[in-house]
């Protein structure tokens, strides 16, 4: 019996993307065990990642990062299809998409911070739109919508702050030097 | 990349505005919006006006006696009418605008105000 192995060709940009969203899923992880008095409200640590992976290699990688870790975490945490799924892809894609544009502003003035409280909001943003026209079809998930927007603006600064001090640090500011 | 500090001008802008619309969300998402209330009618007068977020129990004075009315968890029922069909009674509760209890004998009615009137009937 010949044994056959099936050979997936893999690049190194696979693998700095499984890389980056293993630590993205294990930050989601970590999100999911922080008991906080609000549902819905979450610290977003695994942001961290996507904004130093939007940083230093783009935002192609930085969506690719950022969809893993909502499936894969999904999965780990039992969630796959059920509505929290689609509730972190709703605020992921839109986060994705106004990093897209925040990235685009210019360095000298803005920075991870910027882009993480900016992210941070389009996330409640997109989930509140996604509940409300999908699991809540009624006005009354807006009473919750300035909580929400505290959280955004306060998880938003904290993780922005983490990032760039990452980004600052010398395992960082030397790229060639495969890390992470 | 050139050294930055952790936090850049635009940074600050991006946080007040952040924080502007904190402060803006709570008038935006509480303002009273249109109030959900029950109409009470007696003999076709307006008679009461009940708050549908309220619980709340009232008696209304009739030719034939006393009509209670209830409201509870954003609803409005007749509890008891002293008609003889009890047509009212039996329609149980009402939760959406425009709907209607009429107590023809007693001459109560309580409607379902608020909201955008959707029908007034629908026939299929």
């Amino acid at each position: 019996m010949t044994r056959s192995v099936t050979r997936l060709a893999t690049t190194p940009e696979d693998h700095r993307v499984a890389r980056l969203a293993a630590a993205a899923i294990g930050l989601a992880l970590i999100d999911a065990a922080i008991p906080l008095p609000l549902p819905g409200v979450k610290p977003g640590l695994s942001n961290i990642v996507t904004l130093i992976v939007l940083a230093r290699y783009g935002w192609r990688t930085a969506a690719w990062v950022s969809g893993l870790r909502v499936v894969a975490g999904g999965i780990l945490l039992g969630q796959l299809l059920a509505p929290g799924f689609f509730m972190s892809l709703s605020g992921a894609l839109s986060s994705l998409l106004i990093l897209g544009a925040a990235i685009r502003l210019p360095g000298r003035w803005f920075g991870p911070v910027s882009w993480s409280v900016l992210a941070a909001f389009a996330h409640i943003g997109g989930q509140l739109a996604l509940a409300r026209l999908w699991l809540i079809p009624h006005n009354g998930v807006f009473y919750l919508a300035p909580f929400f927007a505290i959280a955004a603006l306060a998880f938003g600064i904290i993780n922005g702050l983490v990032a760039a001090r990452l980004l600052a640090s010398p395992a960082f500011t030397h790229p060639g030097e495969p890390h992470v | 990349m050139p050294r930055r500090s952790l936090l850049r001008p635009g940074d600050w802008l991006v946080m007040t505005c952040g924080a502007i619309v904190c402060a803006v969300s709570f008038p935006l998402a509480w303002r009273a919006g249109p109030a959900e209330k029950a109409i009470v009618r007696r003999g076709g007068e307006p008679f009461a006006e009940l708050e549908l977020s309220r619980e709340r129990r009232i008696e209304v004075p009739g030719p034939l006696g006393t009509t209670t009315i209830a409201v509870e968890k954003g609803r409005v029922r007749v509890l008891s009418d002293p008609g003889a069909h009890q047509y009212c009674v039996r329609q149980g509760w009402l939760d959406r605008a425009g709907q209607i209890a009429i107590c023809a004998p007693n001459e109560v009615s309580v409607e379902v105000a608020g909201g955008g009137k959707t029908y007034d009937s629908l026939s299929y």
